[in-house]
């Protein structure tokens, strides 16, 4: 009775403060400015199950493809075994699902067992190419401290799951055979059973070492589940909106900005009166472009809260490959970062503090931005459809219509195109030239 | 023989409508390489009796150049302006030589106002072979040889067209050679987001030699691009490693337009 007590208190404590968190990160994503995505669903529901589900984007690089997809797979078909771990652990029962499901829960297990394995494998894997074979994308700077912490606790988090896992049907197996009844056979356990049963044969070490297991197992599950808020691998949820959410126009197409177009319509209509009230109230003009988080599009912030900080795009992006400041990852980190920061913020002193730090100058720099060609490789790579290019190019927005500031051969090829109508001095009368040149 | 070029103006002047209007860009007027791209697309036009029509004077930049380097007003205005000129003469149909104004035009007028079909000159060079207009010699100059193609990003990754330049290569009987990089992987050639028109920020290489490299891997004996910042890029990372007399750069126009002896 007291375990089932205790399991319900960690339950409602482990969900309880998951949710908790869940809400915050919402209220931060939600400071973003609006931008609609809702439109055409069965295309969103296809790009979703594709990238999310089918890890299409993923098989570019087969490799570090395979490795992702055991620890997938084991994480999707290993939830079953929780359902099983809940009702066990809210009704006080021992494999609850055994009785009902009978032979095919033989299968289940053993099923769960080898994915298990390989997701351990896997797991070594990726550890290996993190920190012995330090792959360059895994190395990079913008990953020194706590990125290179968050990505390895996550591993060795898997670990101690896989090993709670085994200790808890190994010595479950042993228990059996030490009984004399038949063992469970499953497909792992089975050869566990008699290395544990070499290790004791004492009936209570063993049902002690399973509950060791059961309960690892499930503090484990919490533990990940509420560490998640924290930590680049909430993309295994996040990745299921973000690319709903995708933009499934051209990647080539830039937003257009309504606000300007407003405007450059009144310029350039001959009976506008300049002087003329403005019709309806106006709201507070907006920022041109973006300067912190909150200039960004709500989308923009859902990228950032789902990156977890692969590298395929800094590793792809041309201006990074050839020894340039600018990474399309640190992008999205820094964009996090600041998110979160500003979301503390005005949660503690209210919405409208200002700590005089933005998004623009104190986590991304000027020659960050300009190293971008929009070449969207990065775009292209994201395995989960962040778009880091239309965050640069929001940032440009703002330092050249707000503040003016831009590489001085920019502001001479921008004078050209208002006086001359092409970006270098040539006259619009000469257009045709070459057409009477040889 | 000379070319034939006609503007919108005087087309209207005859009350004659052309087929597709031809937006030739700043680069392909006035951009002594570029302008050579403009006169083979040209000639393709006029061998296949296309009518079409030019702007002329009356065109102007994109704005694309503007808008990548964030100067939205500047863009803006440079689209409307472009648009009421478009509009005036009820252009339905336009082709260009430069993917920068190809996805410009095609994805970012319509919310201005302008709503054309817009088509690479590639994908129009197909269409003319596939309907039979333009008929090339089997075994032509370029028989055999190397040919490596250069996916501008505005065309490849931006707008999905990958296809079109390569079948156009593949028509002249030379072996198409692929770079590791290509295709939706393809490699930038560092000119696009408005770099075209600064210097690159501090790093230890830039972008259009890292690009080369990956051409010379191929060992191609020519290096095919669709657009002219392209092979402004190429031309100068061919250079970098003094293979100008080895390997030449050329659109795929100019490869047609040489294979069709025009």
């Amino acid at each position: 009775m007291l375990s089932i007590i205790l399991f319900a208190v960690l339950a409602i404590v482990g969900i309880g403060f998951f949710a908790y968190n869940v809400r915050k990160v919402r209220f931060n994503i939600l400071l973003g400015r609006p931008t609609d995505r809702t439109d055409n669903a069965s295309e969103r529901w296809k790009t979703m199950t594709l990238v999310a589900l089918g890890q299409k984007k993923m098989f570019t690089r087969p490799i570090p493809a395979l490795l992702h997809l055991t620890l997938y797979t084991a994480f999707v078909i290993t939830q079953i075994e929780l359902i099983e771990i809940f009702a066990d652990g809210l009704t006080g029962g021992h494999r609850t699902f055994e009785d009902v499901l009978g032979g095919f829960y033989t299968f289940m297990i053993s099923f769960i067992e080898i994915l298990t394995v390989l997701a351990l494998i896997g797991t070594i894997a990726f550890l290996s190419r993190r920190n012995l074979l330090k792959l360059p994308r895994l190395n990079m700077k913008e990953l020194a401290g706590w990125p290179m912490k968050d990505a390895n606790l996550i591993l060795i988090m898997e670990i101690v799951l896989v090993a709670c896992i085994f200790t808890m049907n190994g010595a479950d197996e042993a228990a059996q055979l030490q009984k004399g009844n038949v063992g469970y056979g499953f497909a792992i356990s089975s050869f566990l059973g008699p290395l544990f049963l070499n290790m004791t044969d004492n009936l209570e070490t063993l049902h002690t070492l399973e509950m060791i297991g059961w309960w690892g197992h499930i503090i484990m599950v919490f533990a990940f589940l509420n560490y998640l808020p924290y930590s680049k691998h909430f993309h295994i949820l996040l990745a299921f909106p973000n690319t709903y959410y995708s933009n499934l126009e051209k990647k080539g197409k830039f937003t257009n900005m309504e606000s300007v177009t407003a405007e450059v319509k009144l310029m350039m209509d001959p009976n506008a009166d300049p002087y003329a009230a403005p019709t309806e109230p106006q709201a507070e003009p907006q920022r041109f472009g973006a300067k912190d988080v909150t200039d960004l599009t709500w989308k923009n912030l859902l990228d950032a809260y789902t990156c977890t900080e692969c590298g395929r795009c800094t590793s792809s992006c041309p201006a990074n490959v050839t020894g340039k400041i600018l990474s399309p990852r640190k992008i999205m980190m820094d964009t996090r970062d600041r998110l979160v920061e500003v979301g503390e913020n005005m949660r503690k002193h209210g919405k409208d503090y200002n700590d005089n730090k933005s998004l623009l100058g104190d986590y991304i720099t000027e020659e960050e931005i300009w190293s971008c060609t929009s070449c969207n490789a990065c775009v292209q790579e994201c395995p989960v459809n962040i778009d880091p290019l239309s965050i640069i190019v929001d940032l440009r927005r703002y330092l050249v219509m707000e503040e003016s500031k831009m590489p001085s051969e920019l502001t001479g090829m921008l004078t050209n195109i208002e006086n001359n109508g092409a970006p270098w001095q040539f006259s619009q009368n000469d257009r045709l030239n070459w057409a009477k040149e040889d | 023989m000379g070319l034939n070029v006609p503007t919108m103006a005087e087309m209207m002047a005859q009350g004659e409508t052309p087929d597709v209007l031809f937006w030739v860009g700043c680069s392909g007027s006035f951009d002594d390489r570029a302008k050579k791209i403009t006169k083979a697309l040209v000639k393709i036009l006029n061998e296949c009796k296309v009518n079409f029509a030019v702007l002329g004077t009356e065109e102007s930049c994109s704005g694309d150049p503007a808008k990548r380097a964030g100067n939205e007003f500047t863009f803006q205005m440079q689209a409307m302006m472009n648009i009421q000129v478009l509009n005036g003469y009820e252009v339905k149909r336009i082709v260009t030589a430069c993917p920068h104004c190809f996805n410009t035009l095609k994805n970012e007028y319509p919310e201005l106002g302008g709503n054309y079909e817009v088509i690479h000159h590639t994908q129009l060079i197909q269409d003319l072979i596939n309907t039979g207009k333009l008929v090339l010699k089997d075994g032509g100059v370029f028989k055999g040889q190397k040919i490596t193609f250069h996916d501008p990003c505005y065309l490849g990754r931006a707008n999905d067209v990958y296809d079109a330049p390569r079948t156009l290569i593949e028509k002249l009987d030379a072996e198409l050679v692929e770079m590791k990089r290509c295709k939706t992987t393809g490699l930038c050639c560092g000119a696009g987001g408005a770099q075209m028109f600064k210097e690159a920020e501090k790093g230890n290489k830039e972008i259009n030699v890292e690009r080369t490299e990956d051409a010379l891997e191929t060992s191609a004996t020519i290096i095919a691009t669709g657009c002219p910042f392209c092979n402004t890029m190429m031309t100068d990372g061919v250079k970098n490693f003094n293979k100008e007399n080895e390997i030449q750069v050329l659109d795929v126009a100019e490869l047609i337009a040489n294979a069709a002896e025009l």
